[in-house]
């Protein structure tokens, strides 16, 4: 027991380690950007959601539910040692047909509406993370291949679809409104993370997906630790000859784990696309979805641990959410972006840390060990 | 002069909680193949490290030719001509002997690399020392055996004169273990001193001239080989008195438990790996599979256990599982200790318990609803601990990565005897293991056979073969070429079938 907490503690310094690294950087793009404004700038970026009170705060959380589920999505594949670098294909795939049952099936009554659009979402996500895990299965494709391949056939396909479809609202070149029953439910999160305008509410766009996000967590956390079907994810992840010799079926687990790892992000383009008030809309733009690559940066830095990953989506969130709030210090837009993504990256180099320092602590072990017996011969 | 090239005088080393090496002393003599002898642990491999500057001494000196040297890397151990053979060898697979051999002293003019003189050196090497490697050749092409004998030119390249050699011979076949044997007389006559670190005793008698046995991290004494005998040796090295004969009672034969029928699989380009092979191993019986490495061994077990597909019939006391999956010919009794311990037997980074549940935690008894019950899994493996005494750090809590070899093939070992098989399939179970470890293996292996098990032995060496088998196969290019009784069969026999003469020729007048 003791043993554990003091491997969490060490690996859990390192993430530390790594994120000071990340705030350095981002703090020398700063000084060179606009020098007057460096401190006050990295003061804003660690102030994060806190520079607008409560709802800045509910912002956070609010940012934090897809990236810590395609954190999570991309954590568990590491488990099996699969590296799961298609998590924006299977968060916009999850968001597309959740958006699709949100505004079509109007025929589901009240909550029964965004649960379904929820589901079918992760349903969705799934579909496309089990394309990876089969290819790899059964022709030996490596997953880093096929996944960035199925990155851009989602996208495509995806603009696509909507352009030519029901779903398609051409003036503003973006999907149309989900149903009101289809968005998430605010869960009364609304009614804590607001800042009082004169008599306005002016709500955070927090809602229940941030449970979600957590719950799935906590499930991931007791699948991979509690359960048999998580402990032959592990061994196929440490070593898959042996998990074979064991009897351990590694192509089902290769799939399964794969299936799952998509549905956990089909969920998070489910969480963004369905947020309230009327559903977040999809662009028909050339870009991958964020959200997905900064879950491998959640995940590295949350060391694929499905609780530390909680963790470490708050911080980039929190880090996001400051950054936005550096235009009012005359950062450009882009600037900030490369900022933020300095910090998160940067931070997500946790793991090649832990390394670097343990190597350079048995080295000086090591030289210590020579001067001692050079001092005795003196 | 002194008489001696190198001496490591009263040698000392600690590492944290452990005195690796107390007190010790070698004087190698020039010219001469000097043994350095002890079970695994007992501090060869860091007076080893030592003498090559990997490691710094705590106490003692080192000296050259009777002059104190320090030597505090590899660097200056090569300055001093001291050259190095690892156990795992440092060669660039995709790179050519040559190209290997002058890795790091390599000639240029001009920025470009001046190979022919390097060539013809190498070349020269070669045909002084018997050693027949083609410089041309990619190091992934060829076999072990060369391997070894290009690590072995290397150290030659750089003139070295004091050659160690660690555990030289765990990777190689018998027929390149006489080779080598002779590789090295012939080093010894062209006037270079060698070290030969080594556990097994027959090696030591047919090679060496004097041997040096640590025990524990203590020196133990040094003595003429041709004044000695392997019983006393073996006690030097143990402390105690090792009965090599295992007392085996005679076998009480059953029914067949393991009936292979017409087994094939194939192999690279059209020739099989398994070629027809059908055998059967009754109850109460030891089989031993004899054969040169790489004749077939290793596609027939995995064929037998379902990790690659294979063609015939496999019956498991009657019942055919040629169809079944691996974990359903598991859980019908066969037990399986696989040759690679590292890639097939252990999860390294798991923990022992985890290790020992490997397969059984998704047994009724250690899981719930799909839960694993935890607290079963570490009675469990206590329970083998106790049992089967497997020594480690922390307990069923050890990540398997950091045990020693010899315990971490008794995890194996535990694990799959307390499977409680009709069908106990061992592969090369005591290689890599020092006496200790390897008998405790062996009286496990006829405990197993004693309780009317079938058991199939594959073995690569003779003596563990002869030991333990009721019954020997050899194997020779995929086939099963002979049936012998070990009451009856001589080693002479085996070794004409292992390198496959026919019939015939092994009873007519060529013995």
């Amino acid at each position: 027991m003791v043993e554990r907490f003091k491997k969490g503690l060490s690996s859990m310094s390192a993430s530390v380690l790594a994120i000071v690294a990340g705030l350095f950087a981002g703090f020398i793009i700063l000084l060179i950007s606009n020098p007057a404004n460096a401190l006050k700038g990295l003061q804003t970026i660690l102030i994060g959601g806190w520079n607008n009170g409560i709802k800045g705060v509910g912002q956070v959380l609010y940012f934090a539910t897809p990236i810590i589920l395609t954190g999570l999505s991309v954590g568990f594949a590491f488990k099996t040692g699969m590296f799961n670098i298609g998590a924006a294909g299977q968060l916009m795939v999850g968001g597309f047909v959740s958006v699709y049952v949100g505004v079509t099936w109007t025929f589901l009554p009240g909550a029964w509406h965004w649960i379904v659009a929820l589901f079918m979402g992760a349903l969705g996500g799934m579909v496309w993370g089990m394309l990876v895990g089969l290819f790899k299965a059964l022709l030996n494709v490596h997953e880093v291949i096929t996944s960035i391949m199925l990155n851009y056939i989602a996208l495509y396909a995806i603009n696509y679809l909507v352009k030519n479809s029901h779903l398609f609202d051409a003036l503003k070149n973006q999907t149309v409104n989900v149903a009101a029953n289809a968005v998430l439910p605010k869960a009364g999160l609304d009614q804590i993370f607001y800042v009082l305008k004169g008599r306005y509410h002016d709500a955070s766009s927090v809602n229940s997906g941030i449970f979600i996000a957590i719950g799935l967590a906590v499930i991931v956390y007791i699948i991979l630790n509690k359960t048999t079907f998580g402990f032959e994810l592990k061994a196929c992840g440490f070593n898959k000859h042996a998990s074979r010799y064991a009897g351990i079926n590694e192509n089902r687990a290769i799939i399964t784990s794969m299936a799952i790892a998509g549905a956990l992000s089909g969920v998070a383009g489910a969480t963004m696309y369905l947020a309230p008030p009327s559903g977040m809309h999809i662009h028909v733009a050339e870009i991958l979805a964020a959200e997905g690559f900064n879950g491998i940066a959640v995940a590295l830095l949350g060391m694929s641990n499905p609780i530390g990953i909680i963790f470490s989506g708050l911080f980039i969130a929190h880090i996001t959410v400051g950054g936005s709030y550096l235009q009012s210090l005359k950062y450009m837009k882009e600037i900030i972006e490369i900022i933020i993504g300095m910090i998160i990256y940067f931070s997500a180099f946790s793991l090649l840390v832990r390394d670097v320092l343990a190597r350079i602590a048995k080295r000086r072990k090591k030289a210590e060990g020579a001067t001692s017996k050079n001092e005795e011969e003196c | 002069m002194s008489d001696y090239i190198i001496e490591m005088l009263r040698i000392t080393k600690d590492f944290p909680g452990i005195r690796a090496n107390d007190d010790i002393t070698l004087q190698l003599r020039r010219g001469e193949i000097h043994a350095l002898l002890g079970e695994n642990g007992a501090g060869k491999s860091t007076l080893m490290s030592i003498l090559f500057g990997l490691y710094q001494a705590d106490q003692g000196e080192i000296r050259k030719d009777g002059a104190v040297v320090k030597i505090n890397d590899p660097n200056d151990a090569n300055a001093l001509g001291i050259g190095m053979v690892h156990q795992h060898f440092k060669l660039v697979h995709n790179f050519t002997v040559l190209e290997n051999i002058i890795l790091g002293v390599e000639n240029t003019k001009h920025g470009l690399l001046q190979m022919n003189e390097a060539r013809k050196k190498v070349v020269a090497l070669s045909e002084q020392y018997g050693l027949l490697v083609d410089p041309d050749a990619y190091i992934q092409d060829i076999t072990v055996g060369m391997q070894q004998r290009v690590e072995i030119l290397k150290m030659l390249y750089r003139e070295n004169d004091i050659l160690i050699f660690d555990e030289p011979t765990a990777v190689l076949t018998p027929q390149e273990i006489e080779e080598l044997m002779r590789i090295m007389r012939g080093l010894a006559q062209e006037g270079k001193s060698i070290l030969f670190i080594t556990h097994k005793l027959n090696e030591i008698m047919a090679v060496a001239d004097r041997c040096t046995v640590l025990r524990k991290g203590r020196y133990i004494g040094t003595v003429d080989v041709k004044d000695t005998t392997p019983e006393a040796l073996a006690e030097m090295m143990v402390g105690r008195k090792i009965n090599f004969t295992i007392d085996k009672a005679p076998a009480k034969l059953g029914e067949p438990a393991l009936a292979v029928k017409g087994l094939t699989v194939a192999g690279h380009g059209h020739k099989k790996a398994v070629d027809k092979v059908s055998f059967e191993v009754k109850k109460g019986e030891i089989v031993c599979i004899a054969g040169i490495d790489g004749n077939g061994q290793s596609e027939l077990v995995y064929a037998l256990t379902g990790l690659i597909p294979s063609e015939g019939e496999v019956l498991l006391n009657g019942k055919p599982v040629e169809k079944l999956s691996i974990r359903k010919r598991n859980e019908s009794g066969l037990s399986h200790i696989p040759e690679d311990r590292h890639k097939h037997g252990l999860v390294l980074d798991f923990d022992l318990q985890q290790n020992l549940a490997l397969k059984r935690y998704f047994r009724e008894e250690m899981q719930s609803h799909g839960f694993i019950r935890f607290d079963r899994v570490r009675d469990y493996a206590r329970k083998l601990i106790e049992q089967y005494d497997i020594r480690s750090g922390q307990g069923e809590d050890t990540v398997v990565r950091s045990m020693s070899g010899g315990n971490q093939q008794k995890a194996i070992v535990a694990r799959e005897i307390d499977f409680d098989p009709e069908v106990l399939i061992a592969v090369q179970p005591t290689r890599g293991l020092d006496v200790g470890a390897m008998l405790y293996i062996h009286e496990q292996l006829i405990k197993v056979r004693d309780e009317g098990k079938a058991v199939l032995l594959i073995s690569l060496e003779l003596d563990e073969v002869f030991q333990l088998a009721d019954r020997i196969l050899v194997i020779f290019e995929g086939k099963i070429v002979a049936d012998l009784d070990t009451k009856s069969a001589t080693p002479q026999e085996l070794g004409l079938y292992m390198a496959g003469s026919r019939k015939e020729e092994v009873h007519g007048g060529k013995v």
